[in-house]
Order: C-alpha cells, then sequence, then structure tokens
C-alpha cells in the first residue's frame, strides 16, 4: 500500500512545479487548437473546393499527417527548426497544429457537407453570392455542428501536448518525469500527474458540454 | 388581347443530367400579372424548369428571358436576376439558426445593404402580411410547417422580386396547415404578383390561375384556362393525369 500520507505531502509540495507544467500545457493545447483550426478549415476547404488541384493538395496532406505518428511529427520539427533557435515550445506547438489541423479539417468538412443543400440554394436564391451564402448561411450551420467534435479533439490535443515533453518542452508530462528521475519516485508523480490530465479532461469536457447547450436548437 | 409585359419568355429550353433528357423543348410565356399554375406527374420536370429559371440549374439550350432581358449565365450577374426572381421551395429551407424577423431581412441587409431600421421595418410589415407579427424573435424550430412556409415566402417577397416561383409550397404539409399558405397565396395573387406555381392544390388553380401548363415526361403537352384544363382537356395524357389526381 502506498502511504496516502505522503502521497499528499509530495502532491503540495510539487503544486507550484505542476502548475507551471499545466499552464504550458494548456497555452501548447490552445494555440495549436487555434493555428491548427484555421489550417484545419483552410483544408477542408480544399477538399471542398471543384479545383482537382486543391483537393489532391488536401488529401495528400491529411493523408500523411493522419499516417505517420504524432512523436514523429513533432521530432521533425524539432529537429528542422531547432537549428533555426526556435524554441521547444514552438516546435511543439507547431508540430500539435499540424496534427491537429488534418483532423480538423475533416471535422469541418464533415460538418460542411452535412448542412443540407437547401440553404445553400436557398441564400442563393435571395440573390447572395456563393461566398456570401457560405458565410452568412452554411458555416454558421456548420460550425454549429462541428463544436462536439471539435471539443473532443480539443481534449485529444490537451494529452497529446505531454509528447512535448520529449523534446525538453517543461509542461506537465515533462514536470513528471523530471522529478519522478531526481527522486526516485517515478509511480507517485505518474499518478499526480494523471490526476492533472484527469481533472483538466473533466472540466473541459464540461465546458464542451455547457457550451453546445448554448448553441444548441435552432435546427430545422 | 391587352398588352401586357411576358415576365418569364421561355423557348426551346432543353435539360440534360447527363444521359437524361429532363427538359425538351420547352415553350413558356408568364405575363405580367399572370399566375400560371404548372401540374404533371412526378419527375416530368417541373422542378428542373423552375430551378432553371432561377439559374440554380443552367439550361443546354434554348433561350430564358425574364423580365425583357435575355439571361446567359455566362455573361449575366446571376445574383442580380435571382433578387428579382423570387423562389419558395417545398421543404421551406429557413435559415435555422436566424429568428424569423433575421431570416427575413437577411437579404436585403447583406445584399441590398438597405439600412438596418428600414430592413427591419419593411421585414415586420411582411410578416403582418403573412400573419406572424407575433413570431419575428421565434426560430423556426418552433414553428409549425404552415407558419415557416408562411415565413419562407416573407423571406423572399422581402427582396421585392418582380416574379415568385413556388415549387409544391404546400406538400410538405399536414393537410390542416395547407390552407393558410394557399390563403397567402391568393394575396399575393390579387396584389397583382407574377407567379409561376407548381401545386397539386387544383383548388387554388381553379380560383387563382390564369393559366394552367401541363406538363409530361419534360414536355408541355397543353396548356389552357382552369376552366378549360380541367373540364376539357384536350390531350388524352392530361385526362389521364386529372383523373388521378382529382
Ligand atoms: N440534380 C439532378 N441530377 C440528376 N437527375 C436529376 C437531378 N434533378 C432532377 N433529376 C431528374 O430529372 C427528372 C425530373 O425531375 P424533377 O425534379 O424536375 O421532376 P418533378 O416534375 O419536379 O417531380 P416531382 O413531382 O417528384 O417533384 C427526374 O427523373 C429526376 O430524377
Ligand atoms: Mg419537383
Amino acid at each position: 500500500m502506498p502511504d496516502i500520507g505522503h502521497f499528499i505531502h509530495v502532491f503540495i509540495d510539487s503544486y507550484p512545479l505542476f502548475m507551471k507544467g499545466l499552464l504550458l500545457t494548456l497555452q501548447i493545447t490552445v494555440v495549436s487548437v487555434l493555428i491548427g483550426t484555421v489550417a484545419g478549415l483552410l483544408f477542408a476547404f480544399f477538399k471542398l473546393s471543384n479545383s482537382k488541384v486543391l483537393n489532391a493538395i488536401a488529401n495528400v496532406y491529411i493523408a500523411v499527417i493522419r499516417g505517420t505518428p504524432l512523436i514523429v511529427q513533432i521530432f521533425f520539427f524539432y529537429f528542422g527548426l531547432a537549428e533555426l533557435g526556435i524554441s521547444p515550445y514552438w516546435c511543439a506547438t507547431l508540430g500539435l497544429a499540424l496534427h491537429n489541423s488534418a483532423y480538423i479539417a475533416e471535422i469541418f468538412r464533415g460538418s460542411i457537407q452535412s448542412i443540407n443543400k437547401g440553404q445553400l440554394e436557398a441564400g442563393r436564391s435571395l440573390g447572395m453570392s456563393t461566398s456570401l451564402a457560405m458565410r452568412r448561411i452554411v458555416l454558421p450551420q456548420a460550425f454549429r455542428r462541428a463544436l462536439p467534435p471539435l471539443g473532443n479533439q480539443f481534449i485529444i490535443g490537451l494529452k497529446d501536448s505531454s509528447l512535448a515533453a520529449f523534446i525538453s518542452s517543461s509542461e506537465l508530462f515533462n514536470v513528471a518525469t523530471t522529478q519522478g528521475s531526481r527522486t526516485f519516485e517515478e509511480m507517485t508523480y505518474l499518478l499526480i500527474v494523471a490526476i492533472y490530465y484527469l481533472v483538466l479532461v473533466l472540466l473541459f469536457t464540461l465546458l464542451v458540454n455547457k457550451l453546445e447547450g448554448r448553441f444548441a436548437g435552432g435546427d430545422e | 388581347m391587352e398588352q401586357r409585359k411576358v415576365m418569364i419568355n421561355v423557348r426551346d429550353l432543353n435539360k440534360s443530367f447527363g444521359d437524361l433528357h429532363v427538359l425538351k423543348d420547352v415553350n413558356l410565356e408568364v405575363h405580367e400579372r399572370d399566375v400560371v399554375v404548372l401540374i404533371g406527374a412526378s419527375g416530368s420536370g417541373k422542378s428542373t424548369l423552375l430551378r432553371c429559371l432561377n439559374f440554380l440549374e443552367y439550361k443546354q439550350s434554348g433561350t430564358i428571358t425574364i423580365d425583357g432581358k435575355v439571361v446567359e449565365p455566362e455573361n449575366t450577374d446571376l445574383n442580380k436576376v435571382r433578387q428579382e426572381v423570387g423562389m419558395v421551395f417545398q421543404h421551406f429551407n429557413l435559415f435555422p439558426h436566424k429568428t424569423v424577423l433575421e431570416n427575413v431581412i437577411e437579404a436585403p441587409l447583406m445584399v441590398k445593404k438597405v439600412p438596418s431600421d428600414q430592413a427591419v421595418q419593411e421585414g415586420r410589415a411582411l410578416l403582418k402580411k403573412v400573419g406572424l407579427a407575433d413570431k419575428e424573435d421565434v426560430y423556426p424550430s418552433k414553428l409549425s410547417g404552415g407558419q415557416k412556409q408562411r415565413v419562407a415566402i416573407a423571406r423572399s417577397l422581402a427582396m421585392k422580386p418582380k416574379i415568385m416561383l413556388f415549387d409544391e409550397p404546400t406538400s410538405a404539409l399536414d393537410p390542416e396547415l395547407v390552407g393558410e399558405v394557399l390563403a397567402t397565396m391568393k394575396d399575393l395573387a390579387r396584389e397583382g404578383m407574377t407567379m409561376l406555381v407548381v401545386t397539386h392544390e387544383m383548388g387554388f388553380a381553379r380560383e387563382a390561375a390564369d393559366t394552367v401548363v401541363y406538363m409530361h415526361d419534360g414536355k408541355i403537352v397543353e396548356k389552357g384556362n382552369p376552366s378549360q384544363i380541367f373540364s376539357q382537356p384536350q390531350n388524352q395524357r392530361t385526362k389521364d393525369f386529372l383523373g388521378t389526381i382529382l
């Protein structure tokens, strides 16, 4: 039996360090998901475009990103960019952003295609250009529909950000492994970091559910 | 014959989807203030004809003249043309993320850049006209089918079109809700709106139509005034079709 008293003691003692790691984890996650969302939307448009060239670019991009491990992508950025003086933080963030963007592209493509084509036609029949009808009619509905899977992707991204530890970005998981090997209490620190991740994920799940509730209704 | 403007003039219109030849040398005239009802069996090409007139589909050959202007999709600003030709769909296609009033003022605001006070004022007047003044802040999901279709009509009218196309506006409705939509359409007809209506509501055709056009297999087989078509159809196909629906 592990000693509960000792565990609580270590938990409290390591709290300041983990809070720093947590902030960095959140920062990596939020920034990478934001960049991934913008890039993902762009690639979703590529996929939906009538241009064969743009379709092909998007298909290759998505296939490569989804077909290779995230850790390889992160190391790719690390070895490719660190030389240029880019910090591990940005290497990890960009690697994750790239990774997220491929999944987010598929989320947006699906949600845009799920909007009844009568919506676009109704807009155009009122004299709107296709792009105006997309912007005002289709995309707002598609975004709402994308929200649950985007929330889900955010949570995956949050957990994936732990891979940044391997390029010595001192986020949550890195704090846990460093502290663990310094004190030879790996299990204790792994348990602690698991609790941090779990609480974060539960909080974000709640938040996503709240947001969904706010945007719910209004379907035909 | 009195001289009235021809608002829609279709000459030798052909439309195919791949190998499927859907519209075959269609000729049709709709005069200003006329109500033309288009009937025909499922698959005969009624929707396709309406969609060609609103340029949601492009013809292969023939000419379409709208309010005196020949419209060739390649060299015409179709967004302008569509502002003049309103369209009401079978499944309403209201914007579910916008309130009733927002649905109505969206296009005037965004396309015509009407100032917002004016758009709201005109929008409210239109909602009053279709009997939905009390619903302006409601989302479409809270409306009955009949109410949705009346909002859709108001939304189209908000662009002040010269012509209104209706594609089976009541066929998705519960029977008890058909009347309110037809009443709105009759009001419009009485005010002199030029209308081309695909419907199987023969009561509406009898009461409101100036001309009834019967389409079969992509061709216009017979046209005439309602009493003529309904009591003495000339073509055997028209007789058979009327036999199935009357
Ligand atoms: N986008 C399309 N692609 C391929 N075929 C189509 C398309 N739209 C319509 N068609 C075909 O064209 C024919 C005419 O269809 P249309 O919808 O105009 O008939 P309709 O007279 O409106 O029938 P209904 O009473 O069922 O609405 C049908 O055979 C239909 O399957
Ligand atoms: Mg039809």
